[in-house]
């Protein structure tokens, strides 16, 4: 293997609705700035910088050329990611095969989407193959819709399983100040808001948020030496699905095999982890609704088939809970896409590093694993460790 | 480099001005089936084959978010890793050498593809632009390039006829090139009566329209010993942006091409790139650019590029061939355009290239930018094995 890669500086912005008080130059800046302050580091001690962003959403062709000046990225190397709601996760990876390249020491990693600038839900409809699926008008919504109706009827959970979820999110999210959406919510708020696709419900769904986040990452040599402990990145894996509906891919909402099985048990068979639920400690899975969580929890084998929704109506998912997995607040409480994969490393390392403050795990935080989703079942997962 | 890296093989489709028959995931596939049919290997999980998927290609000009969903089923990518890098093909090269040095794959199949027939690509270049303060000047690539063409003309005193020579050697020698798209002889005076689109740039001075794709295997040495007799390796790598606000950069200093340039001399040791690159594959989208680049690739001083053309150097034959394929203005699509000149040079390398082939081509410089005016370029630099 090449070099080890530890995360040494992490940044993000407070994530809102509206930015319009700054461009998106301004607004990545802002992340940039914070990882290097965190790292205390320049730009110039920065090798490599890696961006990704969803081009469409915003209506930037290139976005990462007009990002330069805010990203830092004049006269340094550095390329663009776009895999969809994965990418965050996906820059990440390549930040990763950078440094463990040993051609650089370090190098910056950019998440980021301002959705102010454009209707971002009227690009995502491109987003099905143009003869057969586009005609659907189908968003993210009808993904979810599908897979909740097919849980709730495989496994006898009810809609208050799916609102108890959201409710924890909302719990998790307000003690995270950089969360977009801090709700205090009860299960009857979750029921009686308004049906999108049934069982999803508006407060199922993740917001349209604006927001950026960076993560500077560097080998053993630099990190050993770095102004915060090294969070290891131990392993990556990822793997996409085909997706065309009229082949079975897309909508399928018990699909036979997963990317996420797929992908999750290489990375556990590589780093002999047998039993997920044991050893790994704090997990920021990427759910974009309350609804993915309970497959999801399935997908990644922290439970069996069909346990995830009595798992969390035990509520051991909480921050003080056996099993934390969204600290955060996660996807639901806050999206800016191109940065939501790259957040979840980030937070998934503040746990590591104990600095998450009033989100911090009770347990004791040594492993985590960090996933990006997108399309239509693709995985990003990163296993992050406290110790080489 | 702690591993050594090298091409296996190449594929590409013939570039044509419209393939209206083919869908995206039927364009995609093309190169890539006669890639796995050449080489034999197949996606595997063991080590045995292709481990991951490096695609490229852009949202804009596929119409479609998220692009690399098409690549999906075209290119492997179904239940296993495909990364889409949205820049330049020659960066996807750049990251797929990049993840087999840090080890973590020994094998990977780069493809990139366009259909830029399927849309109006002035839309998409305006949105290439700063949103507030320069979209709505209704700029796109071509006309910001004609500014460029003509600070560097002025500066240098470059002529109308130097950058038209370009478009007759490249169209001329893509006559040896079975995938062009547009082989001919033409003529300085075809060039320079061809219709203008943006002040001095002509149609003929301008890469035409153009739908295809290429691929290509890239491997760990011992896998790539194991797998062809013709190896190329992957010797130096370079990669560089710009600043973006047309008014902060000097147009006619490419210094993010120098400075990527740099990179990849350095890490291939090469002192004398005139002397030590026996031929250059590069981007010009437009005909000026072949002159700026090469001096922006250090092949000669500043200002000389014009010079350099006259010198006869250039041509197939002289010192320094540019573009014994015929180059963009033959016609390759945006995104295709660095992994072509990629796949291109390899087949120079490996000696397959008939009529145009470079007699003891030992090392090749391939070149793919992005941005307006080549705001970010990528070198890389391949050596016969």
């Amino acid at each position: 293997m090449g070099e080890r890669v530890a995360i040494i500086g992490i940044g993000q912005t407070d994530h809102r609705y509206l930015r319009s008080d700054i461009n998106h130059e301004e607004m990545i800046y802002e992340a940039v700035r914070k990882a290097l302050e965190d790292a205390d580091l320049t730009i110039r001690d920065i090798d490599t910088i890696i961006i990704d962003n969803m081009d469409l959403f915003e209506g930037h062709y290139l976005s990462d050329a007009m990002s330069v000046d805010g990203a830092g990225m004049y006269l340094k190397p550095g390329l663009k990611m776009n895999t969809g709601g994965t990418s965050g996760g996906t820059a990440v990876v390549t930040g990763w095969h950078h440094i463990a390249s040993g051609l650089f020491e370090t190098a910056l990693v950019i998440g980021w989407e301002k959705q102010d600038a454009a209707p971002s839900i009227s690009a995502l409809v491109t987003a099905r193959e143009p003869l057969y699926d586009r005609g659907m008008g189908a968003g993210a919504v009808g993904i979810f819709a599908t897979m909740g109706l097919k849980y709730m009827r495989e496994y006898g959970c009810r809609e208050e399983h799916a609102a108890l979820a959201r409710v924890i999110m909302a719990d998790n999210a307000r003690r995270n100040p950089h969360a977009h959406l801090k709700l205090d919510l009860t299960i009857e708020d979750v029921l009686k808001s308004r049906v999108l696709v049934w069982p999803v419900r508006l407060l199922h769904m993740s917001p349209t948020s604006c927001g950026a986040a960076a993560l500077i990452l560097s080998n053993e040599n630099k990190s050993r030496r770095a102004a915060k402990p090294p969070v290891w990145i131990k392993d990556i894996e990822t793997a996409h699905r085909e997706q065309s509906v009229w082949r079975g891919g897309c909508v399928e909402p018990n699909p036979k095999v997963t990317a996420i099985e797929v992908a999750a048990s290489k990375l556990y068979r590589r780093n002999n982890i047998t039993k997920p639920s044991r050893d790994i400690d704090v997990w920021e899975l990427y759910t974009p609704s309350s609804w993915a969580l309970f497959p999801w929890m399935e997908l990644f084998s922290i439970c069996e088939k069909g346990e995830a929704w009595r798992l969390v109506e035990k509520e051991v998912i909480r921050i003080e809970g056996e099993i934390p997995i969204e600290p955060s607040g996660g996807v639901v409480s806050t999206n800016p896409i191109g940065a939501s994969g790259l957040i979840r490393v980030a937070e998934a390392a503040l746990q590591l590093r104990g600095e998450a403050g009033e989100r911090q795990v009770t347990k004791k935080a040594e492993t985590a694993i960090a996933t990006a989703w997108g399309a239509c079942h693709w995985i990003v997962i990163l296993y992050l460790s406290k110790h080489l | 480099m702690a591993r050594r890296v090298g091409v296996v093989a190449v594929a590409q489709t013939k570039f044509e001005e419209s393939k209206p028959t083919l869908h995206l995931q039927d364009l995609v596939f093309e190169p890539v089936q006669k890639i796995l049919q050449e080489t034999g290997l197949k996606f595997t999980d063991d080590g045995t084959g292709i481990d991951a998927t490096i695609s490229c290609s852009q949202d804009h000009w596929d119409g479609w978010t998220i692009s690399s969903k098409n690549v999906v089923d075209g290119a492997g990518g179904h239940l296993r890793p495909e990364e889409k890098v949205a820049e330049d093909g020659a960066y996807a090269l750049y990251y797929a050498a990049l993840s087999i040095i840090g080890g973590h794959y020994d094998c990977i199949l780069v493809v990139a593809h366009t259909k830029e027939s399927q849309v109006d690509g002035r839309l998409i270049e305006n949105a290439g632009l700063e949103p507030l303060y320069s979209r709505m000047l209704g700029l796109d690539f071509t006309s910001c390039a004609a500014l460029q063409a003509t600070q560097y003309m002025h500066r240098y005193g470059i002529s109308s006829q130097q950058c038209a020579q370009v478009v007759v050697k490249n169209r001329r020698n893509a006559i040896y090139n079975p995938y062009a798209q547009s082989p001919g002889e033409l003529t300085v005076t075809d060039v320079l009566g061809s219709p203008m689109l943006s002040d001095p740039i002509r149609l003929l001075d301008a890469k035409p329209v153009s739908d295809g794709a290429s691929a290509l295997i890239v491997a760990v040495e011992e896998k790539v010993k194991k797998w062809t007799d013709k190896p190329v390796w992957i010797e130096g790598m370079g990669c560089c942006y710009d600043r973006h606000y047309l008014g902060y950069r000097d147009l006619t200093d490419p210094i993010s091409l120098t400075e990527a340039a740099k990179r990849a001399y350095n890490m291939a040791r090469i002192s004398n790139p005139r002397k030590n690159i026996d031929l250059v594959e590069l981007s010009e989208y437009y005909s000026y650019q072949e002159l700026l680049w090469s001096e922006g690739l250090l092949l000669c001083e500043r200002g000389d590029g014009g010079r350099l053309l006259e010198s006869r150097a250039t041509q197939i034959g002289g010192d320094i061939p540019i573009n014994p394929s015929g180059g963009l203005l033959s016609g390759v699509p945006v995104n295709v355009a660095g992994l072509n000149r990629a796949v291109e040079a390899v087949a120079q390398l490996r000696g397959e290239t008939g009529g145009s082939q470079i007699d003891g081509a030992k090392r090749a410089l391939i070149h793919g930018t992005g941005g307006v005016c080549g705001q970010m370029h990528c070198v890389i630099i391949l050596k016969k094995g």
